[in-house]
C-alpha cells in the first residue's frame, strides 16, 4: 500500500560479533549497543545485548570467539545519523575484578551484502602513573560514562587511549526503500565476503 | 566452485596484484611448479601454505588464499609463452585438489614422516649450496644485473622473475627435445645454455636432466619441499609424452597413489642467505645510466635547455637519489617515475631561500630583553599632510625595516691625541682601499695600452679594405683619446702616492706619538709589506714605458709641429703675398725695417697687417724626455723600488691601564662611563630607540638592532638621533641624522648597509687625555699647527620595505591612481624593478619585461605576464577580488533558495542549530509534505514576538517588559550554556577512581577482611539513570502521602444560625462504615464536642490527578503512594530540559463531605442518595525541578490554608504566639510527606565554566582553598563565598549585603512597632515572585541580581528574596545574616538569621514566615555557612540543624571565618547601589488588572465547567470584595470569626463554602492554576452559586499582592 512512496527507509542488520583477538586476555565478553541520530528508530530486535564469557581457543591463533548474532531492523528518514555499533568488551583482571578491555566502535555497513569489519579496540588511559597503579591494584580503571561516547567525536579530546585488540564482526545488511527515497547506497557488493570463517 | 566464476576471479586478481613486489610474484609461480610436484607427491601441499604465509606475511586465511594463488600464475604462464590456454578441467583438479588437502590435512604429520625416510636417501642440498657462490660470479661476471633488468621491463610482465624465465625456458626445453636420452644436452640446450643467460646454475653443465628439475625445486621457496629424483624421472617421461598443457592434468590423476616419508628438512644458512637474497631486494647505490631510465631509443630531453622554466630541484644527496631510482627502476618498469630528461620527477623546492622573518637575536642581546613586552596605549594615528591613504587603498600595514647596526666615531671628545691620528690613518686607509678596488691607474694603464695597439694597428697596413680616411679619422681620435688618458692616468698615478705617502707619514707620527706618550691606545699597526719586484724587468718596462711616452709625446710635438709649420708656412706665404703688396706700394720704402715694424704695426691694424709668422720650433726630444722622466719620477714608482702596499690591521696591543699615566686612565674611563644610543625619529616622531650601548674602547658601537615600523601612510622623513649618556648624568643629543626613504625597488634583505656621517657642533673641552670636541688643540709640544675637530661619526644602516607573507613588498601606494591594477600588481615581485612610478603606465612596464626577457613560463612572473597581456591587448579588466571556494558551485546540490523554501531542510538546519524547539524533533519527515506548517508555528511566533511587547496577554506593561527582558536573559545565558555544554571535560567522559588518599586505602583494605555477605544488608543507593534514553512514560512521580496533623475540622457554627435543612445534613463521620444508619441529625453537637473531618489528599501534577482514600479526623494517616506519570516537555529527556520544567506538584487536602439528598424519608429505607462533596482546605506546592535535584523529598510540610476557610477551624487554638517567645510555633497545619522520582534521575551540574572576575587575585585563591578546606571537613554543608552575577562575573559574596532602605510606605505603618514593621518588609519580600534560577538558567549555577536588579525584574529564587531582607534587616538596625543551608521543601536554600534580645530567628524569605531557632517545625533543616557584610563563617560544628547549633560566630571553633587575622578584610565595596527608589505603583493600573484577573477566572471557571450552567452570584461578589482589602490590612490573620459572622449575616440562606487565596503577582497563569487545584468547579450540584472576588493591593515598585476570593454558594431551602 505504501510501496508507492514510502515514506521511511528500512535497515536491517543481522550478523554476529564473531570473534576477537586479545592477545593478552582471556575469559572475556561483550557488549554491544547502537547509537544513532534523532530521525532513526529501530523497529524490531534487540537494540542492546550482552554475551557470554569465552575462553580462548587452545590452538595458535588464541581467538576468543563468541559468534554472538546480531540482529536488528532500523526505520529512519534521514541516513543523517547512521547507525554505529558500539562494542565494548569486558573481562576480569588478575584480582578477578571486571575491568574493561576495549571499546569500540563502527558504523553499520550502508550497502546491502555481507560484509566483515575487524574493530580496532581501545581503552582509556589513566591520567598519571599513580592512578595508573591504583587503577590497576584496585581493579576500577578508567572508563567511559556511557560506551556510546566511542560512537561521537564531540569531546574525545580530553582523552588518552591505548589499543587493546580487535573484534571481527559480520553483518548482514538489507535495506529496502533506500532507492525509493533518493538515497544510493552504491553497488550492491556482489564480491561480499567469502565463506564463513574456519573453525 | 564454478571454474568460470574462478577464472572472472583470476582476472581480478591479476590486477590487484600487479603491483605486489616481484619476489611475491616468483613465489607464486615457483608455486606452480611445486603445485604439480604435489600432484605426483601429494606432500607438499599444506606445510607449504604455512610457510607461503609465514614468508609473505599473508594475513588471508590459507583457505582463501589457496585458489587465487594457484590460478593467478596461469595466465601469467600463459601470456608470454603463449602456450596452449590450460583447460578448465585442471583448474576443477585444483580447486578439488584444495578442498581434499584440507581434509587430509590432519594425515600431514604422519606423511611428512615417511617422506623424511625417502628424502635421506636423495642428496638434495648440494646444488643449492653451489648455487650461491656461483650467483655472485654470475653477478661479476657477467653483469647479471642489467640482464635481469632488461627481463623485467618487458612489457608484458611487470614483475617476472628470472626463476620463472628458467623454468618456462626448461619446460620448452622438456617440450621440444623429448627425444634427447637424459644426461646429454641436445643440441638446442647447448645453444641455450651458451646464449641464453640463466644467471646462476653452473652445476647444469654436470648434471643435465637432473638440474632442469632442480633448477625448478630451487625455486621453490628455496626448496623446503625437495622432489624426489625419483618422481623426477617420472615427470620426464610424462612430460616427454604429453604436451605442457595436459601435464597438469595427468598428474592430477596420479596424486593419490604416492607417499612420501621424508625428514625435516634442514635449512643451511646459505640457502638462508639465498632465500633473503631472493626475498629481499637491496638497491645499489650505483648511478643508473640514463638510457635505463628513459624508454628505449629515446634521447634525454632537457626542458631548460629548450627555453622552459624549470624550477630548482630541492637538495638531495646524490646516494640517495641513486637508491631511489635503482628501487623505481625494480619496481616500476614503466618509468613513470622519470621525466624526459631522465632524472626523478621533483617539484621545485618549495623553500624559501632566505628567511621572511628577521632573525630576532643578535650577540650580546639576552632573550628577556627581547621577550619583554611594553604595553603601548593605541593611538589611532592620524596624520595631516596630503600622503593620507586614499579610502580605495587597502588600509594595509606597510612596513619599514630599518635597521641599524652600528656606529662609528670618526672623532670624539674622548679622542686623545693618537685616537685622532688613528681616525685619519684609518680614514685614509679607507680611502687608499677604496682607490685600490677601483684601481683606476691600472685600468687607464690598460685603457692606454689597447690605445696604443690600436693605433698601431691602424697604422698597419694590413688593413687595405678601410679607406685611408677612416683610418686617418679614428687614429686621430684614438691619439686624442691616448693624450686625455694618459693625463688621467698620471692624475690617478700621482693621487696614489701622495696617498701612500699620507698614510705613510701619518703612522710615521703616530708611532712618534706613542713613543712619546709611551702607551698605545689604539690597537692600529700599519705594516707596509714590499712587493719585490724585478728589477730589470722593471727597469726595462719603465723605460719602455717612458720611451713609448716619450715617442708619442714626440709624435704629438712633431705633428703639433707640423702643424704649426704648415699654420706658418700659409701664414707666411700670406704674409709674403701681403708684403709684395705693400711693397708693391711702396716700393720699397719700407723694405729695410722689415721686422720690427710690422710688429708695431701688427697691433694697430691686426687684420690689415698680418704678422710675419716665427717658425716654431721643431720637437725637441731631450727636453721631451726630461720632462717624462721628472712626471714619472713624481708620479710613478721608481724602476726596481719594491711595491709598497700598506695594511691596516688592529693586531697592536693597547697599553694596559696600569702602565698608563693618569690623565689618560681617566680618559678611558670616561669613555667607559659614556653610553650612546639611537631615536628613530619617524615623520618627526619618535617610534623607537636602540638599547643603550657602552662606547667602546674603539669609538665604536654596536646595535644590530632591526626595527620593523608599521606605517599607515607614506613616510616624509627619517630621522635617526644619536644620543650620548656620560655616566648618570642626562643624556645630550649629539646629532641628527637623515635617512634617505628608500626607494619602492628596496625590500628586505636586498638593501645594501650604508653609512651616513654626522657631526655635531658642540664644543667639549675635557680635563684628561681627550682632545676635546671644538676646541683648538696640537700634537706639537710647543702648541703650533692647532687643529680644531668636531664630534663625528658614521651610523651604519639600512632602510629597507619589508616584504609581506605572499612576497608582496609592504609600501604604501605613491598614488591614488589605477588602484584597480595594484591589488595584481603588488603580487609580483619583478615590480620592483620597475619602480612603483612605473606601474601606472602599461606600456612602460611592458616594454621593460619585452627588454628583460621575463621567462614566461616562470610561476614568479605569472601575474606580471597576465597583466602585460590585458594591457597589450587593451582589455583592462582584472579581478579584484579572490574566490576561496571557487568550484562551491559546483558541488551545491541544490539552490539556497530551494534550500530556503524546502521545509524539511528548514527543519534539520534548526535542528542542527539546536534551536530549542526543534531540537529533539525525531524523524524528520522524508517529503516536504509530510511537514505540517504548524510545526514551524511556534517558532515562527517566538521569532516575531521577540522585539514586540504585547500587554493584551493579561499582563500589565512593566512586567511584560521584565519578563521580555528575562526571556532575553534566559536565551544568552542557554547560548552561552549550550556552548559551554559541547565543552567537555575528562570527567564527562571518563570514570576514574580518585587516587586514595591513606585513610580510603586503609578503609579499603578493611573492607578486604569484611565478610562479603554481611547479614546485616546496608541500603544501597538507586541506580541513577542518565535522562538520554528515556521516553515518555519512564519516569513517574512517586508521592507517599504518610499523615496530616491538624487538619482544620467543621465547625457547627455554621449550622447555629439556621436550621440544616433535611437535603443539607452531613453525614456523621463516625460510621462511616454503615452510612445507611440514620444520625445526620447532630450536625451541630458532635458528640464528645468533636467536630470532624473527612480529609484526603489529591495530587495532581501536569493535570494528572490523583487521590488517596479518605481518612478519618483532623490527624489522619494514610499511607498511600501515588504514582503521577511524568512528561517532559517536547519529549525532550535531556538534563537541561528536565532542569527547566517548571510543573508543581500540588498536594490538596480536601475535606470529603457528603449530603444526604433523599427527598423522600421514605426511600430512606431503601435506598441511599448522597452527594459528596469535596471542601478545599489547603494545598502544598513543591516544584518539580526541587524534587529533580533533591531527588527525593522527606518530611513534614506546612500546610498552605487561606486565612478564611469558612465552616471550618482548628480543632484546638495554640496559645497566642508571641514574637519574643521564640518557642516552638506550630499553629498551622502540616503533612507529611515522601516525594520521589522513580527511576532516580540524574541531575545536570551546573556549568563549571570559570567566569571572570573583577575580583582580586588572591582573594580567589583564598576563595578556592577556603572551599576546598570547607569541603573536605563537611562535604554536605554549603559554603558559599563567592557567586555569579547577572553579567556573568565572580563577585564575593559579601559584596551583596549592605544595609538597604525598605519602602518608606512599609515604614511608615507601624512606625512604633519594630516587629510589626519586620513582618511587613518579610511580607513585601515575599510578595516578589519566586522564580528559581535553574528553571530561568537551566544547568547554570546560580545567578545572583543586586537587590534593585531583583526588584526591577521582580522575580528571583531564594538567595535574591535573602539578600533583600538581610539587607532590609540591616538597614533597619538589626543584626542579621544570610544562611545557606537546606531546608524542605526546596533543598539547598538561603534563609535570614536575625538576632532579636535573646533570639534568634529564622526567616523565610520566599514565604515571609519566621521561625524562632528552636522551633521544630521550622522548614531549615541543616545549617552551612553564615554571611554578613564583611565575613563568611563555615559551620565546623558536628551538627547542623539551626536547633543543635550555636550561631555565636565569633567562636572560631564552631564556625570557621573567612577573614580573619591571616587574611584581614579588605574592605570589599558592596555591588549593591547606595539606595533603592521606589516608585509608587499606579493604582488606576492596579484596579484594571484587577477587573481583568476577575474576568478571567471568571471565564475560566465556566471554562471548566462545560457541562454546567455557572452563575455567578454578584450580590455574594460584591460582599467579598469589601472583605479582601481587610484581609490584605490584617495579613488574613484573625479575622475569621468577623468575616463569618458577617457573611452569615448577609447571606444568610446559602451554604457557603469558599475561601480567600493569597498570592505575589507574577502572571496570570499561576493565578488560574491555584484556582483550579482548589477544585471549587468540581461542584455540580445544580443550583449551585459561585463568586469570586479579586483584590490587588499594589506595594511600591509594582509589587502587588493579589487576593482571590472564590466561593460556592448553595441556596438552603
Amino acid at each position: 500500500m505504501a510501496a508507492a512512496s514510502p515514506s521511511v527507509f528500512l535497515l536491517m542488520v543481522n550478523g554476529q560479533v564473531e570473534s576477537a583477538q586479545f592477545p593478552e586476555y582471556d575469559d572475556l565478553y561483550c557488549k554491544y549497543c547502537f547509537v544513532y541520530g534523532q530521525d532513526w528508530a529501530p523497529t524490531a530486535g534487540l537494540e542492546e545485548g550482552i554475551s557470554q564469557i569465552t575462553s580462548k581457543s587452545q590452538d595458535v591463533r588464541q581467538a576468543l570467539v563468541w559468534n554472538f548474532p546480531i540482529d536488528v531492523t532500523f526505520k529512519s528518514t534521514n541516513p543523517y545519523g547512521w547507525p554505529q555499533i558500539v562494542l565494548s568488551v569486558y573481562g576480569p583482571d588478575v584480582f578477578g575484578n571486571d575491568v574493561v578491555r576495549g571499546y569500540g566502535a563502527v558504523h553499520l555497513p550502508f550497502s546491502p551484502g555481507r560484509h566483515k569489519r575487524t574493530i580496532p579496540m581501545f581503552v582509556p588511559e589513566s591520567t598519571s602513573k599513580l592512578q595508573k597503579f591504583t587503577s590497576w591494584f584496585m581493579g576500577r580503571r578508567p572508563e567511559y560514562t556511557d560506551p556510546k561516547v566511542v560512537a561521537q567525536g564531540e569531546g574525545r579530546e580530553v582523552t588518552r587511549v591505548r589499543s587493546q585488540g580487535f573484534v571481527t564482526l559480520l553483518f548482514n545488511v538489507v535495506t529496502k526503500d533506500m532507492r525509493k527515497l533518493g538515497y544510493d547506497p552504491g553497488p550492491a557488493d556482489t564480491q561480499g565476503v567469502s565463506g564463513p570463517c574456519l573453525p | 566452485m564454478n571454474p568460470k566464476e574462478e577464472k572472472v576471479k583470476i582476472i581480478t586478481e591479476e590486477f590487484i596484484e600487479n603491483d605486489e613486489v616481484a619476489d611475491g610474484r616468483r613465489k607464486k609461480t615457483s608455486k606452480v611448479q611445486r603445485q604439480r610436484g604435489k600432484k605426483q607427491t601429494l606432500t607438499t601441499g599444506p606445510e607449504e601454505m604455512v610457510l607461503e604465509k609465514s614468508h609473505l606475511g599473508n594475513q588471508q586465511d590459507p583457505m582463501q588464499e589457496e585458489p587465487e594463488t594457484h590460478l593467478v600464475s596461469m595466465p601469467s604462464r600463459q601470456g608470454p609463452r603463449s602456450l596452449p590456454p590450460i583447460p578448465s578441467a585442471s583448474r576443477t583438479g585444483f580447486a578439488e585438489f584444495s578442498m581434499r588437502e584440507r581434509m587430509r590435512e590432519k594425515l600431514q604429520a604422519a606423511r611428512s614422516k615417511a617422506e623424511s625416510v625417502l628424502l635421506q636417501e636423495i642428496p638434495t642440498p648440494q646444488p643449492r649450496r653451489l648455487r650461491r657462490p656461483s650467483e655472485k660470479e654470475s653477478e661479476t661476471e657477467f653483469g647479471t644485473e642489467s640482464g635481469k633488468e632488461v627481463r623485467r621491463t618487458q612489457p608484458e610482465d611487470d614483475s617476472q622473475s628470472y626463476s620463472r624465465v628458467k623454468f618456462d625456458n626448461s619446460v620448452r626445453k622438456i617440450k621440444s627435445k623429448p627425444q634427447t636420452p637424459p644426461g646429454f644436452p641436445s643440441a638446442e640446450e647447448a645453444y641455450n645454455f651458451f646464449t641464453f643467460n640463466f644467471d646462476p646454475e653452473p652445476e647444469e653443465l654436470e648434471e643435465k636432466p637432473k638440474a632442469k628439475n632442480r633448477e625448478r625445486s630451487n625455486q621453490e621457496e628455496e626448496g623446503e619441499e625437495e622432489e624426489p629424483p625419483i618422481q623426477e624421472g617420472d615427470e620426464e617421461e610424462l612430460l616427454s609424452g604429453k604436451d605442457a598443457e595436459d601435464f597438469l592434468l595427468g598428474l592430477d590423476q596420479t596424486t593419490d597413489d604416492f607417499l612420501e616419508v621424508r625428514p625435516a628438512d634442514y635449512e643451511s644458512v646459505h640457502v638462508r642467505l639465498q632465500m633473503e637474497e631472493e626475498a629481499l631486494f637491496i638497491p645499489s647505490r650505483l648511478t643508473v645510466p640514463t638510457y635505463r631510465k628513459l624508454p628505449e631509443n629515446v634521447q634525454p630531453r632537457f626542458l631548460e635547455d629548450e627555453g622552459l622554466y624549470i624550477g630548482a630541484r630541492p637538495e638531495v644527496t646524490c646516494t640517495n637519489q641513486n637508491i631511489m631510482e635503482n628501487r623505481l627502476l625494480a619496481q616500476d618498469p614503466e618509468k613513470k617515475w622519470f621525466g624526459d630528461d631522465g632524472r626523478v620527477l621533483a617539484l621545485p623546492n618549495p623553500i624559501k631561500p632566505y628567511p621572511t622573518r628577521p632573525p630576532v637575536l643578535t650577540a650580546g642581546q639576552s632573550i628577556k630583553e627581547e621577550l619583554e613586552t611594553l604595553y603601548k596605549k593605541a593611538v589611532k594615528y592620524i596624520h595631516r599632510s596630503q600622503h593620507m591613504i586614499g579610502s580605495g587603498d587597502p588600509p594595509g600595514n606597510f612596513q619599514l625595516d630599518i635597521d641599524i647596526a652600528g656606529l662609528i666615531f670618526t672623532h670624539h671628545p674622548c679622542f686623545s691625541r693618537e685616537h685622532v691620528l688613528a681616525a685619519k690613518l684609518a680614514q685614509l686607509y679607507n680611502q687608499y682601499l677604496a682607490r685600490q678596488q677601483r684601481n683606476k691607474a691600472k685600468f687607464l694603464t690598460d685603457k692606454l695600452q689597447a690605445l696604443r695597439h690600436a693605433v698601431e694597428f691602424g697604422l698597419n697596413p694590413e688593413k687595405p679594405h678601410q679607406s685611408l680616411d677612416t683610418t686617418q679619422k679614428t687614429i686621430n681620435e684614438y691619439k686624442s683619446e691616448i693624450w686625455q688618458t694618459r693625463k688621467l692616468r698620471d692624475a690617478e698615478q700621482e693621487k696614489d702616492r701622495t696617498l701612500l705617502k699620507t698614510i705613510i707619514k701619518v703612522w710615521k707620527e703616530m708611532k712618534s706619538l706613542r713613543e712619546f706618550q709611551r702607551f698605545t691606545n689604539t690597537p692600529l699597526k700599519l705594516v707596509l709589506r714590499k712587493e719585490k719586484v724585478d728589477q730589470k724587468a722593471d727597469e726595462e718596462a719603465f723605460e719602455a714605458e717612458i720611451q713609448a711616452e716619450i715617442s708619442e709625446l714626440l709624435e704629438e710635438h712633431t705633428e703639433e709641429y707640423e702643424q704649426k709649420m704648415e699654420e706658418y708656412r700659409t701664414s707666411y706665404q700670406h704674409w709674403k703675398a701681403w708684403k709684395k703688396a705693400q711693397r708693391a706700394k711702396k716700393k720699397k720704402k719700407k723694405h729695410a725695417a722689415e721686422e720690427h715694424p710690422d710688429e708695431e704695426i701688427e697691433e694697430p691694424y691686426p687684420e690689415e697687417e698680418p704678422v710675419k709668422p716665427i717658425p716654431p720650433d721643431p720637437p725637441d726630444r731631450p727636453v721631451i724626455e726630461q720632462q717624462v722622466r721628472e712626471r714619472a719620477a713624481q708620479s710613478r714608482r721608481k724602476p726596481g723600488e719594491p711595491v709598497l702596499v700598506p695594511e691596516l690591521s688592529l693586531a697592536g696591543s693597547m697599553t694596559p691601564n696600569d702602565q698608563c699615566p693618569r690623565v689618560e686612565v681617566l680618559r678611558r674611563e670616561d669613555v667607559k662611563r659614556r653610553s650612546v644610543y639611537l631615536k628613530v625619529l619617524f615623520n618627526h616622531k619618535e617610534v623607537s630607540r636602540t638599547v643603550s650601548r657602552q662606547l667602546g674602547a674603539d669609538f665604536r658601537v654596536h646595535f644590530g638592532q632591526i626595527f620593523n615600523l608599521q606605517i599607515l601612510n607614506w613616510p616624509e622623513s627619517l630621522t635617526l638621533q644619536v644620543y650620548e649618556t656620560i655616566g648618570l648624568s642626562s643624556t645630550t643629543l649629539l646629532a641628527e641624522v637623515f635617512l634617505p626613504i628608500p626607494e619602492t625597488t628596496v625590500v628586505t634583505g636586498r638593501a645594501p648597509i650604508e653609512e651616513v656621517e654626522f657631526s655635531s657642533n658642540q664644543h667639549v673641552t675635557l680635563d684628561h687625555e681627550g682632545v676635546g670636541s671644538g676646541v683648538p688643540f696640537s700634537f706639537e709640544a710647543d702648541g703650533s699647527n692647532q687643529l680644531i675637530l668636531m664630534t663625528s661619526g658614521k651610523v651604519s644602516h639600512s632602510v629597507a620595505w619589508a616584504i609581506g607573507e605572499n612576497g608582496i613588498p609592504l609600501i604604501p601606494p605613491l598614488s591614488q591612481q589605477s588602484i584597480g591594477f595594484r591589488s595584481a600588481l603588488k603580487r609580483a615581485d619583478a615590480i620592483s624593478s620597475v619602480g612603483t612610478s612605473g606601474l601606472a603606465d602599461m606600456k612602460k612596464l611592458a616594454k621593460w619585461a619585452a627588454e628583460s626577457k621575463l621567462d614566461p613560463n616562470d610561476p614568479n612572473n605569472a601575474p606580471l605576464m597576465q597583466l602585460i597581456l590585458i594591457a597589450t591587448s587593451g582589455e583592462s579588466y582584472v579581478p579584484d577580488f579572490f574566490r576561496l571556494e571557487q568550484l562551491q558551485q559546483e558541488f551545491n546540490f541544490i539552490s539556497d533558495e530551494e534550500l530556503n523554501r524546502s521545509k524539511r531542510f528548514r527543519l534539520l538546519r534548526l535542528r542542527s542549530q539546536e534551536v530549542p524547539e526543534f531540537r529533539n524533533y525525531k524523524q524528520i519527515p522524508v517529503y516536504d509534505r509530510e511537514i505540517m506548517e504548524k510545526v514551524f508555528q511556534d517558532y515562527e511566533k517566538r521569532l516575531r514576538d521577540r522585539n514586540v511587547i504585547e500587554t493584551k496577554d493579561n499582563i500589565d506593561a512593566h512586567r511584560a517588559i521584565v519578563a521580555k527582558y528575562l526571556q532575553q536573559v534566559r536565551e544568552s545565558v542557554i547560548n552561552r550554556f549550550l556552548i559551554a555544554k559541547h565543552h567537555f571535560l575528562l570527567a564527562d567522559l571518563i570514570v576514574e577512581e580518585e587516587v586514595p588518599n591513606i585513610s580510603i586505602l586503609g578503609l579499603s583494605l578493611f573492607k578486604l577482611a569484611e565478610q562479603k555477605r554481611p547479614l546485616r544488608p546496608r541500603r544501597r543507593g538507586r541506580k541513577k539513570v542518565t535522562a538520554q534514553n528515556l521516553s515518555d512514560g519512564d519516569i513517574k512521580v512517586l508521592v507517599n502521602v504518610i499523615r496530616a496533623y491538624d487538619i482544620p475540622v467543621r465547625t457547627p457554627t455554621a449550622s447555629k444560625f439556621q436550621k440544616p435543612s433535611r437535603s443539607s445534613r452531613t453525614f456523621r463521620e463516625k460510621h462511616p462504615a454503615s452510612p445507611s444508619t440514620h444520625s445526620p441529625t447532630h450536625s451541630a453537637d458532635y458528640p464528645l464536642g468533636q467536630v470532624s473531618v473527612r480529609p484526603f489528599v489529591e495530587v495532581s501534577f501536569q493535570r494528572t490527578i490523583c487521590r488517596t482514600t479518605t481518612a478519618e479526623g483532623p490527624n489522619p494517616s494514610w499511607n498511600e503512594e501515588l504514582e503521577l506519570p511524568f512528561r517532559a516537555p517536547n519529549g525532550d529527556y535531556s538534563t537541561a530540559s528536565l532542569q527547566s520544567v517548571k510543573d508543581d506538584v500540588f498536594i490538596n487536602i480536601f475535606d470529603e463531605v457528603m449530603y444526604d439528598i433523599t427527598e423522600d424519608d421514605r426511600e430512606r429505607e431503601s435506598g441511599i442518595h448522597t452527594r459528596i462533596e469535596r471542601h478545599w482546605l489547603g494545598c502544598v506546592k513543591i516544584p518539580f525541578s526541587t524534587i529533580y535535584f533533591q531527588a527525593r523529598i522527606d518530611g513534614t510540610f506546612k500546610i498552605n490554608i487561606p486565612p478564611v476557610l469558612l465552616g471550618y477551624s482548628k480543632e484546638r487554638h495554640i496559645v497566642e504566639r508571641g514574637f519574643d517567645s521564640g518557642q516552638s510555633l506550630s499553629e498551622g497545619s502540616y503533612i507529611t510527606l515522601f516525594i520521589t522520582i522513580e527511576p532516580q534521575l540524574v541531575p545536570g551540574e551546573s556549568v563549571r565554566e570559570k567566569f571572570d572576575s573583577q575580583e582580586d587575585e588572591k582573594l580567589l585563591q583564598a576563595t578556592e582553598k577556603f572551599r576546598a578546606d570547607c569541603a573536605l571537613k563537611f562535604p554536605d554543608r554549603q559554603c558559599l563565598t563567592t557567586v555569579i552575577d547577572l553579567s556573568g562575573k565572580t563577585v564575593f559574596v559579601t559584596r551583596y549585603l549592605r544595609p538597604l532602605n525598605p519602602p518608606q510606605e512599609l515604614l511608615n505603618m507601624y512606625p512604633n512597632n519594630a516587629q510589626a514593621t519586620a513582618e511587613l518588609v518579610a511580607r513585601y519580600v515575599s510578595l516578589i515572585p519566586f522564580l528559581p534560577d535553574t528553571i530561568s538558567f537551566a544547568g547554570v549555577c546560580d545567578l545572583w541580581s543586586t537587590s534593585d536588579q531583583f526588584l526591577d525584574l521582580l522575580a528571583g529564587d531564594e538567595e535574591e528574596h535573602a539578600v533583600l531582607l538581610c539587607n532590609y534587616f540591616l538597614s533597619l538596625g538589626k543584626k542579621a545574616w544570610l544562611v545557606m543551608g537546606n531546608a524542605i521543601p526546596e533543598g539547598p536554600t538561603a534563609y535570614v538569621l536575625t538576632w532579636e534580645q535573646s533570639y534568634y530567628f529564622l526567616w523565610n524569605p520566599c514565604s515571609g514566615h519566621f521561625y524562632g531557632q528552636f522551633d521544630t517545625f521550622c522548614p531549615l533543616k541543616s545549617v552551612g555557612c553564615l554571611i554578613g557584610t564583611d565575613n563568611v563563617w563555615f559551620n565546623i560544628q558536628p551538627y547542623d540543624s539551626p536547633l543543635r547549633i550555636n550561631f555565636d560566630v565569633t567562636k572560631p571553633k564552631l564556625w570557621k571565618p573567612f577573614f580573619s587575622r591571616s587574611l584581614p578584610y579588605p574592605g570589599l565595596p558592596s555591588v549593591q547601589p547606595e539606595e533603592l527608589i521606589y516608585q509608587r505603583t499606579d493604582k488606576a493600573a492596579a484596579a484594571e488588572l484587577q477587573d481583568r484577573i476577575e474576568k478571567i477566572l471568571k471565564e475560566k471557571i465556566m471554562d471548566w465547567r462545560p457541562r454546567h450552567l455557572t452563575r455567578w452570584n454578584r450580590y455574594c461578589t460584591s460582599t467579598l470584595r469589601h472583605f479582601l482589602p481587610l484581609l490584605e490590612k490584617s495579613q488574613g490573620e484573625d479575622v475569621e470569626d468577623d468575616h463569618r459572622a458577617e457573611l452569615q449575616k448577609q447571606l444568610g440562606d446559602y451554604r457557603f463554602s469558599g475561601f480567600p487565596l493569597h498570592m505575589p503577582y507574577s502572571e496570570v497563569k499561576p493565578l488560574i492554576e491555584a484556582v483550579y487545584s482548589t477544585g471549587v468547579h468540581n461542584i455540580d450540584v445544580p443550583n449551585v452559586e459561585f463568586a469570586l472576588a479579586v483584590y490587588i493591593h499594589p506595594y511600591p515598585k509594582n509589587v502587588l499582592s493579589v487576593w482571590i476570593y472564590v466561593a460556592s454558594l448553595i441556596r438552603n431551602r
